[in-house]
């Protein structure tokens, strides 16, 4: 966040309270300033069809909040007839007719000449997973697979514990270099990756799946995605040809430990 | 209002719509019945290689999507409105004002051709199916033989309680009429929810053996989603059918030619409305339902749904929610300048105005973002490390169910226009109210916010409580208003049909905006089994097995819907013609045996 610029928006709309402009000139101030708060008030910046979307939304409710009532109305008619026929606005008319095509011209030229960039990407981080994986040969269901050591956090806590510290061996062995110490994607090669590793630290990631999934993306890694997930963006191995299906459950159970997130689990169908 | 010409005026000319309906329903029931005929012994090479035919040009997919889309548009709004056209009549026999059993019978007049068309686009629908997916039908008539026979017997039956229940207004007594219309929706009901079990089916199969042979009728009928997707849509149509009546008012209001006319349509189209919105608010509920049991059968499936490719999909939803609350609001706003002493209640429209900005914001807002490579690099993913945290489920359901707060005090202030209280209570009640709304908005945000810190099943149980919260602020501080204004003094009146014309054109954009909805959340529903027809069990090996582009999808779901209107347009003018005067022949101008009209007149 950029508090600097959300301080002076705040203060410009507070002292609109005591301007009291039109409600055209008040409905075009809000514009301006949201539109300030969403492009350089928020760190790091957003990016811009998010950015068009909320001022979609943004346009919607000022155009709303100026046509709800008939005499605001009116005075928006009032206030652009006036600007239009009025002769005391003659220069400033002539001056908006002149500089309103030069800025639409401006925009077209300064996005003809910039540099080429790359298409938007519209990258699905979590895409769906198969019905079934076949695993060194072995055919796994994924809709009924489990960890076959998740039963164990209760009925047999010290076993649990030892398959956790084997997964902490894993994990620090294979995954470390680009997870990060602290499994927040920022590992030694993380900064040579675009996009970054995934950080296991945000509640909206693996806290969100089943560990059916996480086993899923592990043995198969980038290979095994999708197009939508663009395979070709991802330098995760398929850990399945270094892995045996137990060191892959135990990882499993050591990034939930350590992150001190919880596994999404299969619910019951009604 | 007072005035009830305009209504009784109206001559009941029954239109052709018969003949259709008995053509449908046995071309239909002819058909169902030949393929019923092999399905007795299914080879099993059939499910693994069905038989496909191409349709030219659009291809057979497009085309059985775009059918079966109107079919279920126009179905929607014959089960929906006679829900609340018995709502109505119901309303008009307790309090005996007239005025709303002739509203009532008013959005009957809307069924009679819509029924037409709906029996004509479910028989083309099956012909489709027939025609050009004889595999997957022959399948699913397997699965399903013995429901197609109750399921015509039952639309011979909706066909005969809703004409009997339109040209019966007035003609029986109050009791029977009510009867006949209470008939027609557990009638229509049925005929839902056994269409409901073959859809739903072929997403979340059940009752049969694991090479796709049937085990259990019943079973396959009450599949995993059947229920959520029956409640789902009994709500969704009288939101969609509620919509479709107000643009009908609004319709009939720009082309009203007198003042009666026009307070007429502007009631009719705020009734319509009212009965859209309310139907809205807990449709997001129903949804959730849905979605989580679509998680709970197959992981694949909901990630597919929620954070797949149709994840898109659902932030255009989000938009178009988003456009039907705000435009839900505005009409309640719009409508409220032609009620005398609702002035006082201006000053709080920017206040909801900001609260649906905000949560309207939030329910838009995608987890992982469009970016191009420099934005993605700077956000280190296309996760936005604030942004991305609004793009979860503990922020949508906050956002959403203050969304519904807001809109429900849109409608509170709405009902207060023009009354002033006079109970000794006043401060106390409104202070109560107050209380009940704070509270509700703090354990709402606070179990938003609580949602992030705890595992998913949890999550996802919070919502009960959130939605139990906004329910019960909802029905409390009604029963308190309804109370605080009991007796109350009036300021002045509601001056129906001085509706501003950009208040119809809402209308117009809420009908819109939810048949496009629709559209787009059928195709994600049915567009989810990506390469399967019948989930996991009959696998999609026609040309057109691959998921479309989004931008084409959506092109599909918008050309159906302006079908749809294109169609409801006939609708409304067919509809609008019972009022019409009869032709006579212009005066001086000849008549067949060469006399003038005038002298035909005069003898």
């Amino acid at each position: 966040m950029n508090i600097l610029v959300i301080l002076a928006v705040v203060v410009v709309m507070f002292g609109l309270r005591f301007l009291k402009p039109n409600a055209l000139a008040w409905a075009a101030i809000w514009w301006i300033g949201v539109y300030l708060v969403f492009r350089y008030g928020v760190d790091p910046p957003m990016p811009t069809s998010i950015l068009g979307m909320f001022m979609f939304i943004i346009s919607l409710v000022l155009v709303a909040y100026v046509t709800a009532a008939n005499d605001r109305i009116r005075e928006v008619a009032d206030t652009l007839i006036a600007f239009f026929v009025n002769p005391e606005y003659k220069v400033a008319l002539g001056l908006t007719l002149v500089l309103l095509p030069l800025l639409v011209a401006f925009q077209v030229y300064s996005g003809m000449s910039g540099q080429p960039q790359a298409p938007l990407l519209a990258r699905t981080i979590h895409p769906p997973p198969p019905g079934s994986i076949s695993y060194q040969g072995k055919q796994i269901d994924l809709l009924t697979v489990h960890n076959p050591f998740r039963g164990l956090e209760q009925s047999d806590p010290t076993v649990f514990e030892a398959h956790v510290a084997g997964g902490r061996a894993v994990y620090y062995q294979n995954c470390v270099y680009c997870h990060g110490d602290n499994m927040e994607g920022d590992g030694f090669f993380a900064h040579g990756f675009n996009p970054i590793p995934a950080n296991f630290q945000d509640p909206t990631t693996i806290a969100m799946l089943q560990e059916s999934y996480l086993f899923w993306r592990i043995a198969k890694g980038a290979p095994g995605l999708p197009s939508e997930s663009t395979p070709w963006l991802s330098a995760m191995p398929a850990w399945e040809t270094f892995l045996s299906e137990e060191e892959i459950w135990e990882v499993i159970l050591f990034i939930y430990d350590y992150t001190e997130q919880r596994p999404r689990v299969s619910e019951e169908v009604h | 209002m007072k005035d009830l010409r305009l209504i009784k005026d109206y001559r009941q000319k029954p239109l052709p719509a018969l003949l259709p309906v008995a053509i449908a329903i046995l071309v239909t029931a002819f058909i169902a019945a030949l393929v019923a005929l092999p399905a007795a012994a299914i080879p099993q090479d059939a499910v693994a290689n069905p038989e496909y035919r191409a349709f030219p040009v659009i291809g057979s997919r497009v085309a059985i999507w775009v059918v079966a889309q109107l079919h279920l548009m126009f179905a929607a709004f014959v089960l929906a409105v006679p829900m609340f056209a018995v709502i109505i009549e119901i309303i008009g026999m307790v309090t005996k004002d007239k005025r709303y059993d002739a509203l009532a019978h008013e959005f009957t007049k809307l069924l009679s051709v819509s029924f037409s068309l709906t029996a004509t686009l479910g028989a083309l629908m099956v012909v489709m199916l027939v025609v050009l997916y004889p595999g997957v039908t022959q399948y699913m008539v397997s699965i399903f033989s013995w429901s197609f026979f109750p399921y015509i017997l039952l639309f011979f039956l909706e066909a005969v309680f809703l004409y009997s229940y339109y040209y019966g207004w007035g003609k029986f007594s109050p009791k029977v009429h009510l009867s006949l219309g209470i008939a027609l929706n557990i009638v229509g009901t049925a005929i839902m929810f056994i269409a409901n079990a073959w859809l739903t089916f072929m997403n979340t199969p059940n009752g049969i053996s694991e090479t796709g042979a049937l085990l259990s009728m019943a079973d396959a009928m009450n599949n995993f989603i059947w229920m959520p997707i029956n409640i789902h849509r009994m709500i969704a149509n009288v939101a969609f059918g509620g919509s479709i009546a107000a643009a009908y008012g609004a319709y009939k209001y720009l082309g009203a030619k007198t003042q009666e006319e026009k307070a007429h349509y502007d009631w009719m189209g705020y009734v319509g409305n009212f009965i859209s919105i309310s139907a809205l608010l807990p449709l997001p509920f129903a949804g959730y339902w849905l979605g989580k049991e679509i998680y709970a059968y197959s992981q694949s499936l909901g990630i597919t749904l929620m954070g797949g490719t149709f994840s898109w999909l659902f932030i255009i939803q989000a938009v178009l929610i988003g456009n039907l609350f705000l435009a839900a609001n505005y009409y309640l706003w719009v409508s409220m300048e032609r009620i005398e002493g609702a002035e006082r209640f201006r000053k709080f429209i920017k206040y909801l105005l900001a609260s649906i900005a905000i949560t309207y914001l939030v329910w838009a807002t995608p987890h992982s973002l469009v970016a191009t490579v420099e934005e993605a690099r700077k956000m280190g993913g296309a996760h936005h490390p604030m942004l991305g945290v609004l793009g979860v489920m503990s922020a949508k359901n906050t956002a959403v169910n203050i969304l519904i707060l807001t809109t429900y005090i849109s409608f509170l202030l709405y009902r207060r226009g023009n009354k002033e209280p006079t109970v000794s209570w006043v401060k106390a009640g409104n202070f109560a109210q107050l209380a009940i709304f704070i509270g509700a908005v703090a354990i709402v945000i606070f179990l938003g916010i609580f949602g992030y810190f705890v595992e998913a099943k949890v999550r996802i149980a919070l919502s009960v409580p959130q939605v139990a919260v906004v329910l019960f602020t909802m029905i409390s501080v009604t029963i308190i208003d309804i109370y605080l204004y009991r007796g109350a003094r009036s300021r002045g009146k509601i001056k129906w049909g001085e509706m501003p014309a950009r208040a119809q054109y809402v209308l117009f954009f809420i009908a819109v905006t939810f048949a496009w909805t629709m559209g787009l959340m059928g195709y994600v529903r049915a567009g989810m089994r990506q390469h399967w027809h019948v989930f996991g069990v009959m696998a999609d090996t026609s040309p057109d097995a691959f998921t479309p582009t989004l931008g084409f999808a959506s092109n599909v779901i918008s050309v159906t819907v302006l079908i749809f209107f294109s169609f409801i347009a006939v609708v409304f003018w067919l509809t609008g013609l019972a009022g019409k005067k009869d032709w006579e022949p212009k005066e001086g101008a000849l008549i067949p045996d060469g006399e003038h009209a005038d002298e035909e007149v005069v003898r």
